[in-house]
């Protein structure tokens, strides 16, 4: 097997989380695939990685782990404190500036 | 090209066989992300999928990386969201009202559009490059990246530990919710409840008695209705309340009409219970 084929399956993952944020009305869900788009372009650091024959892809996924990390938990505090004042957690209610 | 670089070019058979049946598992899964309807269900997809990937950087050389997704992404991050699901999806249900026209159908084509030009990109590059993590990982994985964490990007670890910082701060402010009045205290709350006169004593307990005893079983009233107050307020939002009424009648019924049988007394009427409704229909 070539070892592009793991960069078509980054690929095909990073669609499907791109169509998902795209498609989806519920912000949890919306997050969720925006993870997905995020551990696609890991998937493909990491076999640049390889194809190069050093670890320097490896660091730029593991910054992007960081990342990802911090982004996860403003992101789900946003949500939160947008559920408590609209009690909903659908980005269709959260298109007036105020309440 | 010589037959060693063909070698180092191709992965084994066993890569490959793993990568065609887990491949396929984590675009089902990721699938079953979009298109679930409840966050519960795509959550624990997408940790599939994030538990796949980790096992495909292992095989790709980055053993840190890989055991970094199990702990941080499937450990942290997705344990987060199903806490965040648990607060929030209670009541929250997907709409699947459009509210723009053909945006669902517009989506999907912008979706297939962009996949069709990363695929081509893909196709088109010139990936005749393939060196193998062998040498880069010659002295341990770990170590070769920590080599490079604290020389070559030694600036951008530190930048990191300021992002985290920041995003600790920033999630504790965004859900710190201050106080605007002081909390009743339980006698202000009798008070209360006394001066309004709607309900002064506690509320009933659950459970039937000598039946039921879970919290989400309904007490019974004296005519044989359940009562929604003995039920948690946040069981009745999700409708989880279990209605034993019927069940109740329904048993002692049949333990009357086994009794009818083995005494062979056919003859008397076996007694009937019928709600007050359902008696005068």
């Amino acid at each position: 097997m070539n070892p592009v084929n793991y960069l078509y399956l980054a690929a095909l993952l990073f669609t499907i989380g791109a169509t998902g944020v795209l498609i989806r009305r519920n912000a949890i869900v919306v997050f969720m695939c925006v993870e997905l788009m995020l551990n696609a372009c890991n998937l493909a650091f990491v076999v640049f990685s390889r194809m190069h024959g050093n670890l320097d892809g490896q660091i730029i996924a593991f910054f992007t782990m960081v990342v990802a990390a911090a982004e996860v938990v403003v992101g789900l505090a946003i949500i939160v404190s947008l559920f408590r004042t609209r009690h909903s957690a659908s980005v269709d209610d959260a298109s007036l500036m105020k309440l | 090209m010589s037959a060693l670089q063909l070698a180092a070019y191709t992965t084994s058979t066993g890569e490959a066989f793993q990568f065609w049946v887990l491949g396929t598992f984590a675009v089902i899964g990721a699938l079953c992300t979009v298109l679930m309807r409840k966050a519960v269900h795509s959550a624990l997809c997408l940790a599939g999928t994030m538990i796949i990937l980790a096992v495909f950087y292992l095989a790709n050389g980055a053993y840190f990386l890989g055991i970094v997704q199990i702990v941080v992404y499937t450990g942290a991050i997705m344990m987060l969201f199903l806490f965040v699901v648990m607060l929030v999806g209670v009541t929250a249900a997907d709409s699947l009202k459009e509210t723009i026209k053909g945006q669902r159908w517009l989506a999907l084509a912008c979706g297939v559009g962009f996949g069709v030009l990363l695929f081509a990109g893909i196709g088109n590059a010139a990936l005749t490059e393939f060196a193998g993590t062998g040498r880069a990982n010659a002295n341990g994985n770990v170590e070769g990246l920590a080599a490079l964490i604290f020389t070559k990007y030694v600036f951008a670890f530190e930048v990191t530990g300021a992002l985290l910082i920041t995003a600790a701060v920033g999630a504790m402010v965004l859900t710190h919710r201050e106080r605007t009045e002081r909390a009743r205290t339980q006698r202000e709350m009798a008070e209360q409840r006394i001066r309004e006169g709607r309900h002064i004593p506690p509320l009933p307990a659950p459970g039937v008695y000598a039946r039921h005893n879970a919290v989400d079983v309904a007490g019974l009233l004296p005519d044989g209705t359940p009562s929604e107050l003995t039920v948690n307020k946040t069981l009745r939002e999700r409708g989880q309340i279990r209605d034993v009424s019927a069940e109740a009648l329904n048993d002692l019924r049949a333990l009357e009409q086994r009794a009818a049988e083995r005494l062979e007394r056919t003859a008397i009427e076996p007694a009937t219970f019928k709600r007050p409704e359902e008696a005068s229909k």
